[in-house]
């Protein structure tokens, strides 16, 4: 294992470490600090794959999130598409290819944890480099609270990839002080490996924390891989620092061709030179500080192009000191190579004598954008600076100030400066002294000479091989023929070239296609909308979104105090809501038609019971209780007797039933409402938003009271006999103890409420008691009805004790369309009320139609057809072409052990007039005849419901 | 996301909110008298301005209690928050 | 179905650029999917080409540029399939129709059942959705898993998939292929397609409208036709007419490029999530509008997280897909979830609005149908049950309660 292009000193990586990964199916070693990328360039590697659409041979261009090509899929430890060589940090055992535009999803599930935490601060910092850490500095110094988010695995930012000096030591030494001093003050959270993506407004932003990513195969399986930080800041300073942007040319693709900036990246915190031979080009100053500190390396560089005429005086001594020739007034023309550049053509700008330099390595700088990423997503609006061609924050925000050279200021020490006065401002603004003036380092960085140029491209050239987007293979001949089919707005470019839309949304490609654009359009480019920057600044995975809110702890599950009952008896359950409800109880070889058959049995001969403590549960208490009642439901509330129950019926404004449930009147100025169990949340969420908004006057308080109470219906014609059994004291006959009433009482020793209401038509009682007794109880009443063949019974026997006697369930014979009058509930529509929600709207046309859907029975002709739910009903005897008139729907369908045949609920219309009448259920592809009838098919005359 | 300052209890996540729509429309005094037309405005007609916006939100995971807010739709910005029954302030 | 991985180049030459005229015989607010298929319809099916757009950005920069391009016409009542199978229809000729690579691709579409009442919702729509002669499948657990082999189907999940509705003949297209099939085909039948141009006022006389004002001045126009989606209710109020619409941001997502692995479009009501794989490679997601009125084109974040969660419910290998781009439109919703689409109190002046999250799919039935209404001053077959006036009669055309996600 060698590593040819590792130097013998310098970079921050772990000589001493020995790593071994493989890529492309070679192995190869590199060491702990390094990314892929950098561990890939000392081994010499640059090609990493072939580009999407023209499968050309790419390579590493930059050492950042920027990075347009070195796309790379991860094998090992777990597979995960699509990163960049340059941000993943190397590890042993690392298994990773390169990708020509498409990642590959894992098969399995990914075993690893993702979750998310809260932060909550005076001042947000967003980068540590030098301005971040000064700006951070000066806020923990004012006693703020402060997070400090970076992502890198090291604070430092641009200065790790310098070798400036600050004060006349190291920057590593000025860094690492700041640090320990941010690390020893109180109230400073300091995240690395962390990534600001996405800014909002009130001070928000979120975060990715990579908690384990480095440690690859060692990550501890109990920490949580990703960690999605929601930070509230007061103030956010964005020190987001700057990417730097190519000059376009013909063959600007190859392996081989970097940005300037990368490449002292890698010599410097690396310690691994991009090649052995350079070439540079450039259009700005800072590509020479590349040239000299590589050739100071020891490296070979022979020649740098300088776009502009006039060239940096002093940068162009120090580089002919070291043996490069500067020449201004030229461009690169075009390059040769394969899988890695060999030559480089240049010439005169403008045409002239061209030259060919051979190199195996080019470093191109068009200048630096700064990341107004955050600032944009703020609503921060964006201003073209013409003299380094870049988007700049413009106005500033009242809550986020940018510094550094993220707001265009690419020197040290000003960047710093600029650091320690956002740091004040924000401390200031949020309502803090700021600390003694801080005193800005000194730094011994070259100053800018020669004003940069703006140079989008090398104009005369094979446009069709000079590329504006290498990750989306888009090149200026594409942009000159979106431009040519008469697109004027960026967008339009943009889409019609998929420029910008690749894994690193256009870092680099972004500003030279809009500047592409409007040089072919003949515009300025300060005069266009710059396009919009959106979240995320760089890619989030899913699971990391997706946190922590999967499988049980997706959403809330709800049980009964008896739930444990029902698992240990086998119960089948059902999602209601977020409840779970046993649908049926099946005994051995049951199946669930078998066992529904059973429990509909036992509570229509002996005695069964349900536990239906899901119901919602209200209790309304105040003096205008009675009153807030009657315009809440459609019938008539306030003349109920305390001590009496009543059925009712709610509607929305717009007269649609949206639930239903009982009444039972506790005292003059006390209620007790009960609610389908989907609706209960619905239900007191109305109340509270008519009592709040609409009648405030109103003295009423609505408490929610579902879990307090275990509900049991106990069913059936000895469910009397089982109760008097566990209520001795209780008078349980039907004149002491009548229908529709409630009583106080002692069962099985528990205190308990006792209504005496049916969902089912037969004799029952509906026992409430203490939640935390329910259990008690339920095996009290077990014990007590075993002699009469007690049966548990689930959601399915309910649905179809109450279907067979023409009970509608709200959600389920109802979808918010349906009336009260159409259910045939008109008896319970308030003639006397002046008001009640709902009842306007029963007087306009649509609801004075005589064809509306009503709700009707249908029975089967043939008796153990059991028709679908859903099932739509036509006039047909078969099946026509459609289109077919429909004339309304199944909505329950059952097969009634007490009817001993099937029978259904539909919605139909004018149903009512239509009773009698055969008519057809689809099915399948067949239809079913039925006959229509009234809803109530067993005990018409309600002659069981007093046993 | 937005930070709501709750009238009662400060300032809050959004994810604790629910939102109720247009504020200040009453419940019409006597339903009846209305004409069709008249009724359907209340039941089915809100303001939808690109702007400043009085509208009715509830501390739904909180404490529970609705109040009044001026939002401008362009930005989300809450320009004021107010109690129910309280008119509607200034905003710039 | 492999990734594709050039898509068909754009032809050469797309559209003029043209200075407004002083006046036109139809000024279509609005350079929507919408407006542009309507001014497509006016040219080629009545011949009516003095035609303006008015766009006040880009031409198809709303919702046209941000939506997740499900086509599907399985709706539940009567009224929504006619229009939307009607859609459909012309969704499967449209290639050749605009002579454009629109990248109609039909994949089918799943909408997941997760509870009972899912399930009976369900098949009431298959069942109306064949009598209607839609293709409507009801499917169970294992059958989704054929369809779709990547989704949970696991009762382990927090709410298990009970089955789906399956509709064959739905899937994607490419929504700027779309836009700009429309636009082309309609600038060479001499509509003007007029960009950054803001309506700023309607105006009418004697109850009849007469012009536009505009940020490029005012224009004349013997009807106007709107066709802004979120921004209707402030152009109708400039006529005088209330709409009982309100703008909402709808915000979707998409991963980097991805191998197939895809086949089909997902959607879950229940869970709030509904993805495809688009031509390029990338995961399309959306979820439900944001609950707020806004006309930021931007939402709330934790919307898009607990639509990461349900993603991860139903689909565990997306778990390491990476979240690459978020963005939002602005939808107009109506009070049945239904559009409104017609005349007007004001002679002249022609109503299309109130499509929520469901405008994408409707695009040419609405071109179609709008321009038919536009130039008869009669609605078609299609929209005639989509007025106004039901709002008052109480004639809605509610697709809430039993038509799966609006989608």
């Amino acid at each position: 294992m060698t590593a040819d292009f590792r130097l013998p000193a310098g970079g921050r990586i772990d000589r001493d470490s020995a790593l071994r990964f493989s890529f492309n199916g070679r192995s190869l070693a590199g060491r702990t600090g390094d990314t892929l990328a950098s561990a890939l360039l000392a081994n010499g590697v640059h090609q990493t794959g072939t580009s999407i659409k023209y499968g050309r041979p790419r390579g590493i261009m930059a050492a950042g999130v920027e990075e347009p090509n070195a796309l790379v899929q991860i094998a090992e430890p777990f597979t995960e598409p699509m990163l960049t060589a340059t941000t993943v940090e190397l590890y042993d055992g690392l298994v990773a290819d390169g990708l020509s535009g498409y990642g590959v999803l894992a098969a399995e599930p990914d075993p690893s944890r993702y979750d998310a935490k809260h932060a909550h601060c005076d001042v947000l910092v967003v980068g540590a480099g030098p301005a971040g850490l000064a700006a951070a500095l000066t806020a923990a110094r004012s006693g703020a609270r402060v997070v400090l988010v970076d992502d890198q695995s090291e604070p430092g930012g641009s200065l790790l990839g310098t070798d400036d000096n600050l004060d006349g030591r190291s920057s590593d030494v000025w860094v690492r002080d700041v640090i320990t001093e941010l690390d020893t003050t109180p109230g400073v959270l300091r995240l690395d490996r962390t990534t600001a993506f996405g800014a909002y407004q009130d001070g928000f932003v979120l975060a990715l924390q990579r908690r384990t990513d480095h440690l690859g195969f060692d990550a501890p399986s109990h920490v949580s891989r990703h960690r999605i930080w929601r930070i509230r800041a007061k103030q956010t300073v964005i020190a987001t620092g700057a990417h730097e942007r190519p000059i376009v040319f013909a063959d600007n693709d190859r392996p081989g061709i970097l940005l300037a900036g990368a490449a002292r990246t890698y010599l410097h915190r690396y310690g691994v030179q991009v090649g052995r031979r350079l070439a540079v080009f450039t259009a700005n100053d800072s590509a020479y500080l590349a040239a000299i500190e590589l050739a100071e390396a020891g490296i070979d560089v022979p020649v740098l192009l300088d776009a502009r005429q006039e060239v940096p005086p002093g940068l162009s001594a120090e580089c002919a000191a070291r043996g490069i020739e500067v020449h201004p007034g030229h461009v690169v023309t075009g390059t040769e190579g394969h899988d890695r550049l060999t030559d480089v053509h240049i010439g005169p700008f403008g045409g002239g004598q061209a030259d060919t330099v051979g190199c195996d390595t080019l470093l191109v700088s068009g200048g630096w954008n700064p990341a107004v990423h955050l600032f944009s997503q703020l609503g921060g609006t964006l201003r073209y600076a013409p003299e380094t061609g870049a988007y700049v924050p413009g106005e500033s925000l009242a809550s986020a100030r940018v510094a550094g050279s993220a707001a265009g200021t690419f020197e040290l020490t000003t960047c710093v400066e600029q650091g320690i006065d956002a740091g004040r401002a924000a401390v200031t603004a949020a309502g803090f002294t700021p600390a003694a003036e801080a005193r800005v380092p000194v730094a011994d960085v070259r100053a800018e000479e020669t004003a940069a140029a703006v140079l989008w491209r090398v104009p005369g050239g094979a446009d069709d091989r000079a590329f504006v987007d290498l990750q989306r293979d888009v090149t200026v001949s594409e942009v000159e023929r979106a431009t040519g089919a008469g697109l004027e707005s960026l967008e339009h470019v943009k889409r019609y070239t998929t420029i910008g839309t690749a894994h690193d949304q256009g870092k680099t490609s972004g500003t030279v296609a809009a500047g592409l654009v409007a040089e072919q359009l003949g515009a300025n480019l300060a005069e266009r909308r710059p396009t919009t920057f959106r979240p995320p600044y760089t890619s989030v995975p899913f699971a990391a979104l997706g946190g922590r809110d999967r499988g049980e702890l997706y959403d809330p599950i709800r049980v009964t105090a008896l739930h444990d009952w029902h698992v240990a008896q086998g119960a089948e359950f059902e999602d209601v809501g977020q409840w779970k409800r046993a649908r049926h109880y099946p005994r051995q070889g049951e199946d669930m038609h078998t066992a529904v058959l059973r429990e509909c049995r036992a509570a229509r001969e002996g005695v069964a019971l349900m536990d239906a403590s899901t119901l919602g549960k209200i209790d309304l208490q105040g003096p205008d209780a009675a009153e807030l009642l009657d315009m809440l439901y459609t019938n008539m509330m306030s003349t109920l007797k305390v001590g009496r129950i009543r059925y009712g019926v709610m509607c929305g404004i717009d007269g649609m039933v949206i639930d239903d449930g009982t009444v039972i009147r506790l005292a003059d100025d006390h209620f007790l409402l009960t609610t389908t169990t989907g609706n209960a949340a619905m239900v007191l969420d109305w109340i509270e938003e008519w009592l709040q908004t609409e009648w405030p006057h109103l003295r009423v308080f609505a408490t929610s009271v579902t879990e307090h109470w275990v509900t049991v219906p106990l069913v059936g014609p000895k469910s009397r006999d089982v109760l008097a059994a566990l209520a001795p004291e209780l008078d349980v006959s039907n004149d002491a103890f009548g229908f529709m009433t409630w009583q106080d009482a002692t069962v099985a020793g528990i205190p308990a409420r006792i209504c005496r209401i049916s969902f089912s038509g037969e004799l029952a009682y509906e026992i409430n008691v203490n939640a935390w007794c329910g259990l008690a109880l339920w095996e009290a009443l077990i014990e007590a009805g075993e002699p009469y063949g007690i049966t548990p019974y689930g959601t399915e026997t309910m649905h179809v004790l109450r279907a067979e006697k023409g009970y509608p369930i709200v959600g389920q014979d109802t979808d918010g369309t349906v009336t009260p009058q159409d259910l045939g509930m008109s008896w319970a529509v308030s003639k006397k009320k002046t008001d009640f929600i709902g009842k306007r709207s029963f007087s306009r046309a649509e609801n004075l139609r005589p064809d509306r859907k009503q709700l009707v029975g249908l029975l089967p002709a043939d008796p153990s057809v059991l028709l679908p739910e859903g099932g739509q009903i036509i006039e047909h005897d078969h099946l026509p072409e459609p289109p077919v008139r429909m004339l309304g729907h199944v909505t329950s369908s059952y097969d009634s052990a007490a009817l001993g045949r099937t029978f259904a609920l539909a919605v139909l219309r004018s149903g009512r007039d239509r009773i009698g009448e055969k008519l057809y259920v689809t099915k399948d592809d067949e239809v079913v005849a039925v006959t229509v009838t009234d809803t109530v098919l067993y005990d018409k005359e309600g002659a069981r419901r007093d046993g | 996301m937005q930070l709501i300052p709750c009238p009662w209890c400060g300032p809050r996540e959004e994810v604790e909110f629910h939102y109720g729509g247009q504020a200040h429309v009453d419940y019409p005094a006597e339903p009846a008298a209305l004409s069709d037309e008249e009724w359907a405005k209340f039941v089915f007609f809100r303001d939808n301005p690109r702007g400043p916006f009085a509208e009715r939100w509830s501390h739904a995971a909180g404490c529970r209690r609705w109040f009044n807010a001026v939002r401008d739709t362009r930005s989300y910005e809450l320009l004021a928050v107010y109690r129910p029954g309280q008119e509607r302030p200034v905003t710039t | 179905m492999p990734a594709q991985t050039n898509l068909p180049d754009h032809p050469s030459f797309l559209w003029r650029n043209p200075d407004p005229a002083k006046s036109y015989d139809v000024v279509v607010v609005g350079g929507g999917g919408h407006g542009l298929a309507t001014a497509y319809y006016l040219a080629a099916v009545h011949g009516i080409t003095n035609v303006a757009v008015l766009e006040k950005g880009w031409l198809a920069g709303g919702n046209m540029a941000r939506n997740t391009t499900i086509i599907r016409s399985n709706y539940l009542w009567d009224e929504s399939s006619g229009i939307y199978e009607h859609a459909l229809k012309l969704w499967e000729g449209l290639e050749a129709e605009l002579d454009y690579p629109i990248l109609f691709d039909q994949r089918g579409v799943l909408n997941l059942a997760h509870s009972l009442q899912d399930v009976r919702d369900s098949v009431r729509r298959v069942n109306a959705n064949r009598l209607n002669g839609i293709d409507a499948e009801w499917l169970d657990a294992d059958a989704v898993k054929e369809v779709c082999p990547i989704v949970n189907v696991s009762p382990e999940v927090r709410y298990p998939v009970l089955g789906a509705t399956y509709q064959p003949r739905a899937g994607i297209a490419k929504h700027d292929y779309v836009a700009w099939g429309y636009a082309s085909a309609a600038d060479r039948l001499g509509v003007d397609l007029i960009q950054n141009c803001e309506v700023t006022g309607i105006e009418t006389t004697d109850g009849r409208v007469t012009g536009v004002n505009t940020t490029r001045g005012r224009i004349a126009a013997g009807r106007v036709a709107l066709a802004a989606s979120g921004h209707s209710s402030e152009l109708a109020a400039m006529a005088g007419v209330e709409l009982p619409v309100q703008s909402h941001p709808l915000q979707a997502l998409v991963s980097e490029l991805l191998e197939p692995v895809h086949p089909t479009v997902v959607m879950s009501n229940a869970v709030h999530v509904y993805v495809s794989q688009a031509h390029k490679g990338e995961l399309v997601m959306g979820a439900g509008i944001d609950n707020y009125n806004g006309y930021g084109q931007r939402g709330s974040f934790h919307i898009i997280e607990r639509q990461m969660s349900a993603a991860m419910e139903l689909f565990p290998i997306f778990a390491r897909a990476h979240l690459l781009r978020t963005w939002a439109g602005i939808v107009d919703v109506s009070p049945d979830a239904s559009p409104i689409i017609g005349l007007t109190p004001v002679d002249g002046l022609y109503l299309n609005c109130g499509w929520g999250t469901g405008g994408f799919k409707a695009t040419p039935g609405v071109g179609d149908c709008f321009a038919h209404t536009i130039a008869n001053d009669k609605p078609h077959p299609y929209n005639e049950p989509f007025t106004l006036e039901r709002f008052t009669t109480g004639a809605l055309v509610d697709e809430h309660g039993a038509a799966a996600v609006a989608h």
